[in-house]
């Protein structure tokens, strides 16, 4: 039996939304029922059912209705149509109190900007849920410490909020909705906020937690490579409908149409990412000016074995090796040109991902970036492997 | 008659003065009562704080401006000169019933605003009638409402303190009301997500977060509680006020100057008061 079930649930905001939900139903778009009655439609007829244990996973583009979706679930926003049930309870018929012990009992809830109450401390935060539900303070003190314990903030039970960096806040709000151990936890862009690097930990961690405690997550977000990695189930969300919903193979197999399909696109980043995005500046050395005594200095101040050589308007000449350079130091050579070699790999800015990786399969040394025959940019090797990892460092300003 | 009240004029000023005639009739019951008991009141509150030495209000305020202005002499110093002035110039006495005067005042308008801001931030409609008549109190001149005050309460502490209430009570509602819809949307709905009713959320999350915009309308309320009861002092209300008006009726440039020295005096240090209990807690 599926722990959630939403049925036809819709949310029009606007004052009209009984004409609204007609048009709905005559199969009217969400502009032209925005120009027609002057009402917005959240959330279109979502129907989807989530099993317990699994990590279900709301994904589509601001402004698509998933933060609308999420907040129909636990009724903080209130459906204009449609039922939500929770254990078969319908939570769109309750009144307040029953609601409000649904919302205790049965739902957690991780917000994007983590929420945390800034006058209480960590650990106060963490009780939040048991203290207004007033269950005795050594108790709720107990309980609080372990769901710390869970997230990994045992230390930090009396800071505030604001001496914690952005990871270890959302580690609060997540040991919050633990702390009421609820069946459902509702993470509303939870991650979102973090930087790429930390956002990785915590989907690691997320999966984790979520395979020793059974929980049921219901995620949203608007990234496709973490609606992937962590959706045992994806619904994709477009202008308030869902339109489609599938494991992630399903999903980037056979994208239900258009829509899905351009949003899959991209997680081939090799045919996306091109030699702008990877690039790093490069270590250069002016042929005019400098000698081996000067490449040799760059390189090992660099930590490298290559050096790209460039005359004075930064036109690609060629690149010494440190072995030649010391050789030629030895030697007491005084020109570069003796020890220049000029077999090196260009390719242009506009270069695709499979392309690069085709020519610096064979090179040794680092790929140059050129645009009219300036030195732009050099690729190594690493980085092409890392972009193609998935690697959110890659440098997308430079689209 | 509507005719005439063309010719010769709407008769607003009638009117209202019927309308108050009636409430003072009405209420008599309720006015004559607080008009005695709570004079009583104000009476027994200065007059046990005038059994206070001077040097020990000296130094109890000043290890208060110690200890909330974080251990510094600066607050402390001043208001310990300012009050020994006070006292050396022959006015401790009113400075006494200024301060009793101002404290009631502020504290019935917080009572009262407190509660009136938060029924404007729940609602709306609460919101669209508050507003203009909060901005009706705020314009309209101070001295316009000693003249019902005398109605209700006859002369004295009384009606200075009701006139008192009626202008200073608007900053603190105003504040509680900006305070508490500026709480950001996202606590608002975790403190929902997890449960709350709506006095947990009032209690444990809306109202903490507004404390320190609420605390500025408070330092607002009590600035312009002091400010009108000098303008009381016209109605028969004790204290610096009155000074200053006896002087300026006898034209005496000396004496009003000492007595607003005296108000400056206190005004400054209810201003550090006030603000201060509120940075502390930020």
């Amino acid at each position: 039996m599926p722990i959630i079930e939403a049925k036809n649930l819709t949310k029009v905001f606007g004052k009209n939304p009984k004409q609204a939900l007609d048009h709905l139903g005559q199969g009217l778009s969400k502009e032209e029922i925005l120009k027609k009655t002057g009402s917005t439609v959240g959330v279109n007829r979502a129907s989807f059912t989530v099993e317990p244990g699994e990590i279900f996973v709301i994904m589509g583009l601001s402004g698509s209705g998933k933060s609308t979706l999420v907040r129909l679930i636990n009724r903080l926003i209130e459906p204009t149509q449609g039922s939500i049930l929770i254990d078969g309870q319908d939570l769109a018929k309750m009144d307040k109190k029953d609601l409000r012990q649904v919302r205790r009992e049965k739902l957690g809830m991780v917000f994007q900007r983590f929420a945390l109450f800034p006058n209480r401390t960590v650990l106060k935060n963490v009780e939040y849920g048991l203290e207004i539900q007033k269950v005795d303070p050594e108790k709720r003190t107990k309980k609080a410490h372990e769901a710390l314990k869970l997230v990994g903030l045992e230390g930090y039970a009396e800071q505030k909020p604001e001496q914690l960096s952005g990871g270890m806040q959302q580690r609060v709000g997540l040991a919050r909705a633990l702390a009421n151990d609820p069946e459902v936890l509702l993470m509303d862009e939870a991650f979102s906020a973090l930087d790429p690097l930390i956002r990785k930990d915590m989907q690691d961690e997320l999966i984790d937690l979520q395979s020793t405690m059974k929980k049921t997550i219901i995620f949203i977000t608007h990234d496709l490579d973490e609606a992937l990695r962590l959706g045992d189930r994806i619904a994709l969300m477009k202008d308030g409908s869902i339109v489609q919903i599938g494991t992630p193979e399903e999903i980037l197999m056979n994208p239900a149409n258009d829509y899905v399909e351009r949003f899959v696109e991209d997680v081939d980043r090799s045919k996306v990412l091109t030699a702008g995005h990877i690039m790093k500046r490069p270590e250069t050395i002016n042929i005019e000016k400098h000698g081996p005594r000067v490449a040799l200095e760059r390189m090992k101040e660099a930590g490298i074995s290559s050096i790209l050589v460039v005359d004075s308007k930064r036109n690609l000449k060629g690149y010494v090796t440190a072995d030649d350079a010391s050789e030629a130091r030895k030697k007491e050579v005084r020109d570069l040109k003796e020890i220049l070699q000029t077999d090196i790999k260009q390719v242009n800015k506009e270069t695709s991902m499979q392309e690069i990786f085709n020519v610096i399969n064979g090179s040794p040394v680092p790929v140059a970036v050129v645009e009219n025959e300036r030195l732009v940019g050099i690729i190594v090797r690493g980085a092409v492997i890392a972009a193609l990892a998935g690697d959110s460092e890659v440098n997308l300003e430079h689209a | 008659m509507l005719k005439e009240w063309f010719t010769e004029g709407i008769p607003i000023a009638e009117g209202t003065e019927w309308v108050t005639d009636q409430i003072t009739d009405i209420f008599a019951f309720l006015f004559d009562p607080i008009k005695e008991h709570f004079g009583n009141f104000m009476d027994f509150a200065s007059e046990t704080l005038m059994l206070v030495p001077p040097v020990v209000v000296m130094i109890i305020v000043a290890l208060i401006a110690f200890f909330i202005s974080g251990k510094k002499f600066g607050l402390a110093a001043f208001s310990v000169v300012g009050l020994w002035l006070i006292d050396n110039q022959g006015y401790w006495e009113h400075l006494i019933s200024t301060f009793t005067l101002v404290l009631i005042a502020s504290l019935l308008s917080v009572i009262i605003g407190v509660p009136i801001g938060i029924l404007m931030a729940k609602s709306k409609t609460a919101e669209a009638i508050i507003k203009p008549i909060l901005d009706f109190m705020q314009t309209m001149p101070a001295f316009v409402y000693l003249i019902p005050a005398v109605a209700f309460f006859g002369i004295g502490m009384v009606p200075g303190i009701f006139a008192s209430l009626i202008f200073a009570t608007p900053p603190t509602v105003r504040f509680t009301n900006l305070g508490i819809r500026q709480v950001s949307k996202e606590l608002v709905e975790a403190s929902e997500a997890f449960g709350s009713t709506g006095t947990q959320k009032l209690l444990k999350v809306e109202l903490p977060m507004a404390k320190a915009t609420i605390m500025a309308g408070i330092n607002q309320t009590v600035m312009l509680a002091l400010s009108m009861v000098v303008i009381a002092s016209m109605i028969g209300a004790p204290g610096l006020g009155r000074e200053v008006l006896s002087s300026l009726q006898r034209a005496q440039v000396g004496t009003g100057f000492v007595a607003g020295i005296g108000i400056v005096i206190l005004a400054i240090i209810i201003d550090r008061f006030t603000q201060s209990a509120n940075s502390k807690e930020q």
